[in-house]
């Protein structure tokens, strides 16, 4: 049988009935167990896959990058010799400068926009074509959005027809063509890099967001207009202040979002031209260069990153839990 | 109430009837033309990949507006049949609905129990699955990576499969718990009244009512996992390229092809073409899940 056949009929067939099969059989495992004491193991045995996948995937790789962060490949102590080479490399600290510029760029883009977009488009009528435009980038892969604006950033000697996008323009206004990938001053094509990541991300934060204006209640708008305030007025009094909480969950996502840019990266640059990120290059030291020690430090270093993000994220749900 | 603001407000601003037009005016303006930037850099694409490759490397994609007549299917068939894109699209699919299936039953268990049963320790152990949604996937690499080389299931489809299921969970388990929690308490009671075990309430009840919440997830993990060019870089990537995805033909496409644009954009459009759908006959569903998931969380 062609093996492919074999791996359909698993993938549509077999993973769901192993699934539904275990729960069925928890049922029948608890017989065994004295009735009175059956109400304390079924939660167990329901949280049991769930648990179990989480010790493995996240708990327990997670302490042992911590540990390997400290080795050599050998497995052998080294101290914090993989750390000071991260202090002194382009590929470990200066790529988390440049995630610094992603970091602070991103959410300030993405947010903004899409704040913009939410609030304007919040008053036409073609209110749900418009947002399905902004919206559509994030349902394709960073690999495509890549090639897209690869595409967009096609750069050909002056004097050499422009076949990409901006440089034609560019051209069409009597201006040189721009490397942009490839010109690094002042950090430009990072800069170009976040652009692609924001075409993405943007239609998340203004879903979002306009989400949370609809919830707004227009008496309270219209009160403030009554009272003489006029729209920028009421938007920066009332509307703001309300849609406050709503912009820091999106910038907090996109801080993450920031913190892990990989693919486009990858795929655009792969870290060339000084636009490596901690993500990408943790990639190229575990996989091209066969350092699992410095790829360790890279992965302890974005997770430290994360960390207070996380605190913060924690923090927010107890709050909420406790109101509801 | 605000019937009666109205007048209010037009005799108010009845002297300025020309700003009011002039201020929508403007609104219309940069709405259009964000979406003009949101969709220009995907059209340019998408025409380039209905081109010869002469004409693409001769001239800009705005030239087929007025030469139509050289539109063709050529590189779609280059990279379906030769580039690795035809296998590459039977793969993504192997490789997303298990790692969409899975989760979704395996969250939907726990959801169940975080909702519905009683044990000690459960809101606490509820906060700690849900901050593991924030560890870096990068983060877990290397001691996984160790664990297929000792089982050698490096390379394999149920290496990403499991991946998947465990990056994907702590989201999961947060979004169909939080609306399992909201079904009414009646309707689990009376059943258990009625002698029904607590796995027929889960399928019978718990699920069928749960439908718009899963209908979320399932789009929201299998978009993740189709878009993906990480996990699978990492748990298949070079070990075993027959079983590579779209995401990664694509990405070596770049490398291998640098300016050979007909054949990405002809690629790039066949990688998006299920994204696409899933996103125009489910945006409903889709948006749900990402507001659900982050306003609340």
């Amino acid at each position: 049988m062609d093996p492919r056949l074999v791996t359909a009929i698993i993938v549509v067939i077999g993973v769901p009935a192993v699934l539904v099969g275990y729960i069925v059989g928890t049922e029948q495992a608890l017989r065994l167990v004295p009735e009175r004491r059956r109400a304390t193991v079924r939660p167990w045995l329901w949280l049991f896959p769930a648990l179990a996948f989480l010790l493995v995937y996240l708990v327990y790789p997670t302490i042992g990058t911590l540990i390997q962060s400290f080795e050599n490949n050998a497995g052998k102590f080294v101290g914090f010799n993989n750390y000071s080479w991260f202090l002194n490399s382009s590929d470990g600290i200066g790529s988390l400068f440049n995630n610094i510029i992603w970091l602070v760029l991103l959410p300030a883009i993405t947010v903004g926009v899409g704040l913009l977009f939410a609030v304007l488009v919040d008053r036409v009528r073609y209110e749900t074509i418009a947002k399905s435009v902004i919206f559509l980038p994030l349902a394709i892969s960073a690999t495509a959005a890549s090639v897209i604006w690869l595409f967009m950033f096609a750069y050909q000697p002056p004097g050499a027809a422009q076949t990409g996008t901006l440089n034609a323009i560019i051209s069409g206004l009597g201006g040189a063509p721009v490397a942009f990938i490839a010109n690094s001053t002042f950090k430009f094509n990072t800069l170009m890099l976040i652009v692609v990541m924001s075409w993405m991300w943007t239609g998340f934060g203004m879903v979002i967001i306009s989400a949370a204006l609809k919830g707004i209640s227009p008496e309270l708008l219209e009160a403030a207009r009554v009272d003489g305030a006029n729209e920028l007025e009421v938007f920066r009094h009332i509307t703001f202040p309300l849609l406050l909480p709503t912009l820091t969950v999106v910038a907090t996502v996109m801080i993450i979002t920031a913190l892990k840019a990989f693919d486009i990266v990858y795929v655009m640059t792969n870290g060339n031209f000084d636009t490596q990120v901690i993500a990408n290059s943790m990639y190229t030291w575990m996989f091209t260069n066969g350092n699992f020690g410095r790829g360790a430090v890279l992965a302890i270093v974005l997770m430290i990153a994360v960390i207070p993000v996380m605190a913060f994220n924690i923090r927010r749900f107890q709050a909420q839990e406790a109101i509801r | 109430m605000s019937e009666l603001a109205v007048p209010a407000v037009r005799r108010k601003e009845g002297g300025s009837a020309w700003r009011g037009r002039l201020e929508h005016l403007a609104t219309h303006v940069v709405v259009i033309l964000l979406m003009a930037i949101w969709l220009i850099p995907t059209i340019g694409l998408l025409i380039s990949s209905f081109r010869p490759s002469a004409d693409v490397q001769s001239s800009g994609w705005w030239t087929f507006f007025f030469q139509p007549a050289q539109a063709t299917l050529e590189n779609y068939t280059y990279v379906l049949a030769q580039a690795g894109i035809g296998t590459g699209f039977i793969n993504s699919l192997f490789i997303s609905i298990p790692a969409t299936v899975i989760p979704v039953f395996v969250a939907a268990f726990a959801a169940y129990a975080f909702a519905w049963m009683s044990f000690p320790g459960r809101n606490i152990l509820f906060v700690v699955v849900v901050g593991l949604l924030v560890v870096p996937l990068q983060t877990t690499f290397i001691p996984i990576l160790r664990l297929y080389g000792q089982i050698g299931i490096e390379g394999q489809f149920l290496a990403v499969w499991l991946a998947h299921t465990g990056y994907g969970l702590p989201f999961a388990v947060y979004l169909l718990r939080n609306f399992m929690g909201e079904l009414p308490r009646e309707v689990f009671e009376s059943a258990a009244i009625d002698g029904a075990s607590p796995v027929t309430s889960f399928f019978r009840l718990a699920i069928p009512m749960s439908v718009p919440a899963i209908a979320a997830l399932v789009i929201f993990q299998f978009l993740f996992v189709w878009n993906d060019l990480l996990v699978s870089l990492i748990y298949i990537g070079a070990a075993n390229p027959e079983n590579d995805p779209l995401t990664i033909s694509i990405a070596s496409l770049v490398g291998n092809f640098g300016q050979g644009w007909w054949y990405l954009a002809a690629a790039s459009f066949i990688s998006m073409a299920v994204p696409l759908l899933v996103f125009f006959t489910l945006q409903r569903y889709f948006v749900r899940g990402i507001v659900g998931g982050s306003v609340k969380g």
